[in-house]
């Protein structure tokens, strides 16, 4: 009896925990700052589109939302291509290189990549790399190529070595192997992959707030600490944008829940 | 078929890593030619820096806060939405939903919720009469790395419910119904069976638990900047602080070196103790 009770409580908690702030955000980009204050969680008075007019107009999201995009997109699409061609190869090798290039990227795994914010900077300065998407994506990639080889190797692993050689005695090379065999068998390991990878590029802030001043290329977390100082209270406004910079993540969560939970767990057990 | 990786991560991984231990012996402001001191940025650090002592302990306080909570807390979750059930299912998509949103907007939402004047947190405390309760979360450095410790374990609370979930999956149901039979209660049941079988869970989330502590940085940055006055300052805010506000590079890169050290430390440590607890050599 003490049990249930207990058990119940707790969990309710927890849940109201994580739907009240939520539903006040998501009632709140229709409200004005002083419903929100007064009345956060009551269904809005007038259903207005008036905060994401006004984001529209002045904020300028759109330029941060496709910045966004378009880094997240490449990251992922090249580190999940190098990643997945170097686990193969660290996979399938016999020999010592594959063992020490493993030993290698977990040395990535083992030191966090913030730590290494001032060479990277400077070394980004030298090479006009800053106020740049091509450098945010450059360390989008170097800072989660770790991470990615070590969960995709422990997949390939997984793969049955008597397939590949039978497809290499049928006269397959490795990257004949590589495309038709690994790849395609390892596609649900790709997607849980790459949907962790993107969440961490599409809310990182730590490089571009260091790489990126101009305001054409800023990404969505860097505009919403703008917004924080611009609009320093007036919620309405920051919900609005916390919505905006949400949004995909939100859908992709709703629609691939399960490979978005495989990915973003798997990136921790890995890890 | 290695070359690409090896190449982006040799160029833009290891070699800022080295550098970054080269940088940590000089004078530097970024700017200007570096100037060779030894040993002279760790031992400032280690004697006359007041405030690197205190953001190491706030990090240290802020890391073992929500390890213990986050780590608690999921694994009671955990052993609660065991069973996959409607409920469960759900319950389990609702507590997982933080984690998908950015450090930033968790950060404005939570700015919102601590709000002194016009903030949920405190409307909800003077609505049942607790007015004393009504603090300046954030604004007062009493509380404000306390205030961020929760929000963190709101943050990633979820995630980690779901890795113990797929951990005690594991465990042979057997082992209840026995103990069901040999009349164990709850708890004892939760202390000699889910306890022991799930260390090794155990050991990967209070891992990665603690290397997010010790490299967070966009939550504070989105909630207090690391104030008032560097009390809620962790080591990530302070060396970019260190670098781009007070150009002090090589002192930055020395702080970061320390982090790294603590961060390996921390994981020798804990390997060593759950290899203790679950006989494995």
């Amino acid at each position: 009896m003490f049990y249930k009770v207990f058990k119940t409580t707790l969990l309710s908690l927890f849940a109201a925990a994580v739907l009240i702030p939520s539903s006040i955000v998501v009632l709140g980009t229709f409200k004005d700052d002083l419903e929100i204050y007064t009345k956060p969680l009551a269904l809005p008075k007038h259903w207005s589109l008036k905060n994401f007019q006004t984001l529209i107009e002045t904020g300028n999201v759109f330029t941060p939302f496709k910045n966004s995009v378009i880094v997240a997109i490449f990251s992922v699409a090249l580190t999940i291509l190098f990643a997945s061609m170097a686990a193969y190869m660290i996979a399938r090798s016999t020999t010592v290189t594959g063992k020490v290039l493993f030993l290698l990227f977990a040395l990535g795994l083992a030191i966090p990549g913030q730590v290494n914010i001032i060479p990277i900077y400077h070394l980004f300065v030298q090479l006009h790399l800053t106020n740049s998407l091509l450098g945010l994506i450059l360390v989008n990639i170097a800072l989660t190529l770790p991470i990615a080889i070590f969960i995709l190797t422990a997949f390939f692993k997984d793969l049955s070595r008597e397939m590949f050689e039978a497809a290499a005695i049928d006269g397959a090379g490795h990257w004949r192997i590589y495309r038709s065999l690994a790849l395609p068998l390892c596609r649900p390991a790709l997607a849980a992959t790459g949907i962790f990878l993107f969440v961490i590029c599409w809310n990182d802030l730590l490089f571009p707030l260091m790489l990126i001043s101009e305001l054409d290329k800023k990404t969505l977390p860097l505009t919403l600490i703008d917004f924080r100082g611009e609009y320093a209270t007036s919620y309405s406004m920051l919900f609005t944008a916390v919505m905006v910079a949400s949004i995909p993540m939100v859908i992709m969560y709703l629609t691939m829940q399960r490979t978005f939970v495989a990915g973003l767990t798997a990136g921790a057990v890995k890890g | 078929m290695a070359f690409p990786a090896f190449a982006l991560y040799s160029f833009l991984y290891l070699y800022p890593s080295f550098s970054n231990i080269y940088y940590s012996f000089q004078r530097w402001d970024g700017v200007t030619k570096p100037e060779f001191v030894g040993l002279h940025n760790f031992t400032y650090l280690a004697s006359n820096d007041d405030l690197f002592m205190k953001v190491l302990g706030n990090n240290f306080r802020f890391s073992f806060i929500v390890v213990i909570f986050q780590t608690l807390l999921a694994l009671l979750f955990a052993t609660f939405l065991l069973k996959n059930t409607k409920t469960t299912v759900a319950l389990r998509i609702v507590f997982f939903f933080p984690t998908i949103l950015s450090s930033v907007s968790v950060g404005l939402i939570w700015t919102f919720l601590y709000d002194p004047n016009f903030g949920f947190i405190n409307a909800m405390f003077k609505a049942v009469g607790l007015d004393g309760l009504a603090l300046n979360w954030l604004g007062d450095g009493k509380y404000s790395l306390y205030a961020i410790a929760l929000t963190q374990i709101w943050f990633h609370t979820g995630q980690m419910v779901v890795i113990y979930v797929a951990g005690l999956q594991q465990i042979p149901q057997e082992l209840y119904e026995a103990a069901e039979v040999d009349g164990a209660s709850r708890w004892q049941q939760f202390k000699s069976i889910t306890w022991p079988m799930a260390l090794p869970t155990t050991a990967v989330v209070v891992a990665y638990t603690t290397i997010q502590t010790f490299r967070a940085f966009d939550l504070v940055y989105s909630m207090t900047q690391g104030g008032p006055l560097n009390s809620s300052d962790v080591l990530v805010t302070l060396i970019y602080n260190t670098a781009f506000s007070s150009y002090k590079w090589g002192y930055a890169s020395a702080q970061s070196i320390i982090l790294v050290f603590v961060v390996l430390l921390l994981t020798y440590l804990q390997r060593r103790t759950l290899r203790i607890n679950t006989g494995e050599k």
